[in-house]
């Protein structure tokens, strides 16, 4: 990847507090990474992770009394400044440029108006088409992700579709706009198993046809692993673990990612399931994050070494694969010798 | 109203079917809707040829008796057209568009006593708009002071005559245009200027809502009597006008604290939070992404609103500073009446059973729109 070219996003050094009764709590906490242009990212985490108000704050979509996104940090979208913008050229990049498909399908169509009249609002609104343009160019979009009888759905109220059919119009909405990055929000995490793997197709395709980069958040390795270039792996508002998602979950550089796979259930075909591991305790407090390594009281690898300073997100030879965690010089190792080793 | 039976395409029917409406309706076992568009038809028909005299003077007349030729005409052009057309269409329910409203429709009209409602308030509006045809003489005209006052109910004057000689059922007639025009412009200033000022606290809250809600408190806490006698007297003189809008000015605070609780919740709403991300301006977003989610709400305090300030004007008038006579007001009337009470009941009573029917009748259908609309009521 060239390193001169500017990224479609680049998030440098986000960092976003909450006033909460119990104090400040720093739900992102110096956070950076970057999308190129038609890649799809993953961000990966528990609850609580960060990984939502990161999504949210690229739009500056989050609530400000309660949020404050410090000024240190940096937004760029194709080396633009997001943050502090001015509010007219924001709305425009909103839905034009950017477009988010949200985890509820439920709750975030609005129940007055015909689903296809929602569509239609956004290619009016950022298109500029007449009614009767969009109405047809929003049976197209409705086509594309799969809505197979775009008059009667253009027609329907979001009650009278099903959790999937609701989710396609929430992409179709999304798209409806042209933009180059869609950032997806837990987007299968309220749908059947089945109709997942219908939507993350359904995302591949619109990226493969349309080049659009995504963003896709997720506490689900598999729906990562599924779709993504490149995987983020959050813990406690930090940035543990970056690389390609066959590195990343092919050999894990930080104990984090490998207790998120270790806990993952396996379905094998006979025989008796290996036991779940999960990860014990629970994420701290983002009010008083430890001064050590954030993951230090749940690490099954930590020993006194560990005791120390908060680790760096230190780089593993190449730029693009890094990881927060003092062994992970041993795991470069273990990553040379697995790749010498024709693992790839 | 019954939509279980479908009509069979009776041919021997559809050929009489044209004289009579609501005939069709009836043979195809449709007592309800069938007898109540006779009823309406027939009443309009008669109307037509026992005061034709009085019709066509109406036509050549001053603008409100000739709108009301207008409304005759219209009226009975629409009964006869809605017969018709259940007559020869087959009357199969066609899918609604929306479910949602098909079945808010449907709640409604399962409530009997509501529909009662609603079709009086469609028979008072339609009394009002016909008064100059209907009233058997001139509500203002004073007949024989010495031999015509405190008549009782007769043949001549079916509700009996005043003090000033007046016909009373004339009154009544041409009282129901004062109250219920009273009621409608009051309400749709108030219902304006609460959704307004409700929905712009709720939806920006901070200071602005604190500024907006403060009013609001204040509006409240000021004895409205007394701020309407003020405003009166300040004017010197009460015009139909000013009572309409003082009425309005100080009726939105109710409004105003629902739609303000309603957007409260609804702005966070995940589909707020999607139109947002989708670039929509905030202008946009309260008024066409939040305001119509609040409309249930408003549409029924604004009925039951209509109720109250009938309520209010009749005690306005009562006062004396409300509608002033001559102009027949039903408060007003029941005001004059009231020194002949024991002596001739007739004077206050019929308009002052007129506003009860009115506003029982108004939150009767009231509380047929909240049970019919409020998802929370019908599970």
């Amino acid at each position: 990847m060239s390193e001169q070219a500017i990224p479609l996003l680049a998030v440098h050094d986000l960092r976003v507090a909450f006033a909460t009764d119990q104090g400040v709590a720093r739900a992102v906490d110096g956070v950076s990474f970057s999308v190129e242009s038609g890649e799809v990212v993953g961000i990966v985490g528990e609850s609580g992770c960060g990984k939502s108000v990161t999504a949210l704050s690229i739009l500056g979509l989050l609530a400000t009394p309660p949020a404050r996104v410090l000024e240190q940090s940096s937004i760029r979208f194709a080396g633009e400044e997001l943050l502090g913008m001015d509010r007219a050229r924001l709305r425009e990049i909103r839905g034009g440029q950017i477009a988010i498909v949200f985890q509820e399908p439920m709750t975030s169509l609005n129940p007055v108006y015909s689903v296809g009249a929602q569509v239609a609002e956004v290619l009016r609104h950022h298109r500029g088409m007449r009614q009767n343009e969009a109405r047809a160019a929003t049976m197209a979009l409705f086509e594309e992700v799969g809505l197979y009888e775009p008059a009667v759905e253009y027609e329907s109220f979001p009650h009278q579709l099903s959790g999937g059919m609701r989710q396609r119009v929430m992409i179709a909405m999304a798209l409806a706009g042209e933009p180059r990055l869609i950032i997806a929000d837990e987007p299968t995490t309220a749908l059947d198993v089945t109709v997942q793997a219908q939507i993350l197709a359904l995302l591949a395709r619109v990226r493969a046809d349309h080049g659009t980069a995504v963003l896709l958040i997720s506490h689900d390795l598999g729906v990562i692993g599924e779709l993504c270039d490149r995987v983020i792996v959050m813990y406690a508002g930090q940035v543990v673990e970056v690389g390609s998602v066959s590195e990343v979950l092919g050999s894990p550089a930080h104990p984090y990612t490998r207790a998120l796979l270790a806990s993952r259930p396996v379905v094998v075909s006979d025989g008796d399931p290996p036991p779940l591991s999960p990860i014990k305790g629970v994420v701290p407090s983002a009010t008083a994050w430890p001064f050590t390594c954030r993951f230090l009281e749940r690490c099954p690898e930590a020993d006194g070494e560990c005791d120390g300073a908060a680790p760096e997100l230190v780089s593993l030879g190449d730029h693009r694969r890094r990881s927060r965690c003092h062994h992970v010089v041993d795991v470069v190792e273990d990553v040379v010798e697995d790749t010498a080793g024709g693992l790839r | 109203m019954s939509s279980q039976t479908t009509a069979p395409r009776a041919q021997g029917v559809s050929r009489w079917a044209w004289l009579v409406p609501g005939l069709p309706q009836i043979l195809a076992g449709r007592w309800g809707g069938g007898a109540v568009t006779l009823l309406v038809w027939s009443a309009l028909a008669s109307l037509v040829v026992l005061r034709w005299g009085r019709v066509l003077d109406a036509a050549s007349g001053g603008w409100d008796e000739r709108f009301a030729v207008l409304t005759l005409v219209v009226a009975l052009a629409t009964v006869w057209g809605w017969s018709m057309r259940h007559a020869t269409a087959p009357s199969v329910d066609q899918g609604h568009p929306s479910e949602r409203r098909g079945r808010a429709l449907r709640a409604f009209m399962a409530n009997r006593v509501a529909v009662v409602g609603l079709w009086s308030i469609g028979g008072i509006c339609l009394i009002a708009l016909l008064a100059p045809i209907l009233a058997p003489h001139d509500p203002t005209l004073q007949g024989d002071l010495v031999g015509q006052s405190l008549l009782g109910p007769s043949g001549s004057n079916l509700l009996g005559t005043d003090r000033f000689a007046r016909d009373v059922l004339s009154r009544v007639l041409y009282g129901a245009r004062i109250s219920l025009g009273i009621g409608l412009f009051a309400v749709a200033i108030s219902v304006t200027l609460g959704t307004l000022i409700g929905a712009v606290a709720g939806f920006f809250g901070g200071w602005v809502d604190a500024v907006l809600m403060r009013l609001v408190d204040v509006v409240i806490a000021f004895p409205r009597l007394i701020l309407l006698i003020t405003v009166i007297a300040v004017f010197e003189g009460a015009s139909l006008i000013l009572i309409v809008t003082v009425i309005g000015l100080t009726q939105w605070p109710g409004t105003a604290r629902l739609v303000r609780g309603d957007v409260l919740s609804i702005r966070e709403r995940e589909y707020v939070l999607a139109a947002r991300a989708l670039g929509f301006s905030n202008r946009r977003i309260l008024f066409r992404h939040i305001l119509p989610n609040t409309l249930v709400p408003v549409i029924i305090a604004a009925t039951l609103g209509i109720g109250n300030v009938i309520v209010l004007e009749a005690g306005l008038s009562f006062l004396g500073i409300g509608v002033q006579p001559p102009t027949p007001s039903w408060g007003g009337m029941v005001a004059a009446g009231r020194q002949d009470l024991l002596g001739a009941w007739w004077i206050s009573t019929f308009p002052g059973l007129a506003i009860v029917f009115t506003v029982v009748c108004f939150n009767l259908v009231g509380d047929g729109l909240r049970d019919a609309l409020d998802p929370r009521l019908s599970s």
